[in-house]
């Protein structure tokens, strides 16, 4: 039977074409739009794991309560022994310490004297040690535009926007004005070993890198850390294992007592993600659901049409003693294979194009210029493998549902009236 | 003859009728001015800061001119020494060791805490007499540590200063101001200082310990201590120049 619809199918296109077409143009649709959605939050939620949040993060409560302020006066104290402690405990995880904090940058010139100011963001993070995994985190390698990686202590990257603006070349000496853990005004050196761009425009504005020795030394922060961030070994985040391991963490006694005490929280907890993709995933489901109820509409209308054209098709087939039962199946399967079809090559279409949009990406920058989020401005979709057969479910079911609505015209098909339809 | 004894009937009366007068706050401040104004002012002191976590003192002795000009070079602890800071107007710099840079502290940077203290740069630069800055007016009376106050209401003449109003309680034997609130425009309270002890001083009152607190800081605030100051005396014309920030 199957061989028999096949050859209807390919033989009378003016039957096919029509319904195939929209079943590939909405398929494709399907899977490019949900590999893009999927491609926009891995990208929010790498994002947020490589340069906030880690995938788990440990401070002292005080410094949790105002942690986008970096309130290094409420700092860890401590972060050797907390750290042995938790590479003992969370073995599968890596720890590490990091230290945010806000100035400015100050260009001098060859007489020391200021020719140029502007506001960064610092982070220091451990960039020198053996076996240090921060580097490859927060991506630095890719990111470099010009230079290397600090290769020693009193080394920064700056990013390649900044630099330009200031007009601080490789190699120059800069000086950091900021506040130290105990709220004084301090100003340290760092000389410049490269230059990079992340692609975020938030970040791109004024980023500065530099090793946690030097911004303890510089902020008086011995053995303090604002934040511990810890990755899983895989490099992927797993929601249920952090939630176990930030529970364990924070019901053990000593993490009770003062405001000074650690606390760890999850990449979704301390980022507020969690409500932001519950939300994102919301609307996305209901984006499809809406994509193939529209779908099915177009396909049902495509089957009346189909149906109006195939009056006399099926006159004839009901007068030579075909059931409207038998009929009404017909039409479904052959639907069903049409569906089959268009969703086979819709998803071919989308999967090809998703891949295209994974490689290369949209370049948003241009309405990413004065954003403050932490998300690339180079939009780019991501394959996963529901991609593969996600297009499966309005493809095959927007087409049975049409052709399941359009077919109840059998039923109403009068064969008494055939003959007069004939003369006519 | 006529003349000359009624000149002497009209003075007699203006004085008695001045000596009856209620003093004005415009008066008060004046008097509290001149109190603490002085040609320059050679000074060492300590600042005891008394953070949430950590009490640190830090050490410094101060080199001032008029209300315009005066150097600061900062003797301890160890992270700190040798830190120094000249003002000129309206303009301050500051020069660290660490960086062997001359940077200006300017805009929002002034209002960033000296040393971790309770005290902000605005509030270093603040040298200029209250008469200049303020309009005064007498709230009420009050007694402070067994001293009669004068609880006084200032209101700033320009828009350009650290404090749109203060409230201060004026010892009125002394001319000290024991006490002081400093708000913001929105009259949010910003400082909180409070005279703890003081002592006359080459024929003067002159503070003695203080005690200044952020009020959008934790800890317990910084206790200024003057250990030593004279009044008076001659400063090298170089001490405030830039390239004494090096030396």
């Amino acid at each position: 039977m199957i061989r028999f619809l096949l050859k209807g199918i390919l033989r009378d296109r003016s039957r096919s074409l029509f319904p195939s077409l929209v079943v590939i143009g909405g398929v494709m649709l399907t899977v490019v739009l949900y590999s893009w959605m999927m491609g926009f939050e891995n990208d929010i939620v790498r994002a947020n794991a490589s340069f906030r949040s880690g995938h788990l993060i440990v401070m002292s409560h005080a410094y949790s309560e105002n942690c986008d302020q970096m309130p290094n006066d409420l700092a860890y104290l401590g972060v050797a022994d907390l750290l042995s402690k938790l590479r003992a405990e969370f073995d599968d995880i890596t720890w590490s310490p990091r230290v945010r904090f806000a100035g400015l940058i100050d260009v001098p010139d060859s007489s020391g004297e200021t020719v140029a100011q502007g506001p960064i963001f610092g982070l220091g993070a451990d960039l020198l040690s053996t076996g240090t995994i921060e580097p490859e985190v927060l991506n630095l390698s890719q990111a470099i535009v010009a230079g290397r990686l600090p290769s020693s202590q009193g080394e920064t990257l700056i990013t390649e926007e900044m630099a330009r603006r200031l007009h601080i070349g490789l190699g120059q000496t800069v000086t950091i004005i900021t506040t130290g853990m105990y709220g004084s005004l301090t100003t340290f050196n760092l000389t410049v070993s490269g230059t990079i761009r992340f692609g975020v425009a938030a970040m791109d504005r004024g980023l500065v890198f530099a090793d946690i020795n030097d911004i303890r030394n510089a902020l008086d922060m011995t053995d303090a850390a604002g934040e511990i961030v810890g990755f899983f070994n895989d490099g992927r985040y797993w929601p249920a294992e952090a939630n176990r391991i930030a529970e364990a963490f924070n019901s053990s006694p000593e993490t009770q007592p003062s405001r000074f005490a650690p606390v760890m929280m999850t990449l979704m907890q301390h980022s507020g993600l969690e409500a932001t993709l519950k939300m994102y995933r919301y609307v996305s489901g209901a984006l499809v659901s809406i994509f193939v109820a529209a779908m099915s509409i177009v396909l049902w209308n495509a089957g009346l049409l189909g149906s109006i054209r195939r009056y006399g098709e099926f006159g004839i087939r009901l007068a030579i003693g075909e059931t409207q039962g038998h009929l009404y199946r017909f039409l479904i399967a052959e639907s069903a294979l049409i569906g089959l079809i268009g969703t086979v090559v819709g998803t071919i279409l989308g999967l090809l194009s998703s891949w295209y949009l994974q490689k290369v990406g949209v370049d948003i920058s241009s309405v990413m210029k004065n954003a403050s989020i932490v998300m690339s401005d180079v939009l780019r979709a991501q394959i996963t493998r529901t991609s593969y057969f996600i297009g499966f479910i309005p493809g095959l079911a927007a087409t049975l549902l049409g052709a399941m609505i359009s077919g109840l015209g059998i039923y109403r098909r009068q064969t008494s009236q055939l003959t007069k339809e004939f003369e006519a | 003859m006529r003349r000359i004894v009624f000149l002497s009937i009209l003075i007699a009366v203006a004085t008695l009728v001045s000596a009856d007068d209620p003093i004005t706050g415009d008066e008060v401040l004046r008097k509290v001015d001149e109190n603490f104004g002085a040609d320059s002012k050679i000074s060492e002191s300590e600042m005891k800061i008394m953070g949430e976590r950590v009490t640190r003192t830090v050490k410094l002795k101060s080199w001032t001119e008029g209300t315009t000009r005066s150097f600061t070079e900062y003797l301890a602890p160890a992270r700190e020494k040798g830190t120094k800071m000249l003002k000129l107007d309206d303009q301050l710099w500051i020069y660290t060791p660490q960086t062997d840079r001359i940077i200006r502290i300017s805009g929002h940077m002034l209002r960033q805490s000296v040393m971790g203290s309770d005290l902000s740069y605005e509030d270093l630069m603040d040298d200029a007499k209250y008469t200049e800055m303020y309009d005064a007016e007498i709230r009420r009376e009050d007694t402070l540590d067994n001293r009669a106050c004068w609880v006084l209401s200032l209101q700033a003449k320009d828009e350009n200063v650290a404090y749109h109003s203060r409230e201060i309680w004026v010892d009125q034997e002394r001319f000290i101001p024991l006490k002081e609130n400093r708000f913001a425009k929105g009259g949010k309270l910003l400082k909180y200082t409070e005279i703890k002890s003081v002592s006359r001083i080459d024929g003067r009152w002159y503070p003695e310990r203080m005690l200044f607190r952020d009020a959008l800081k934790g800890g317990q605030g910084t206790e200024f201590v003057i250990s030593k100051v004279s009044f008076d005396m001659e400063i090298p014309g170089h001490v405030f120049s830039k390239a004494s920030l090096r030396k």
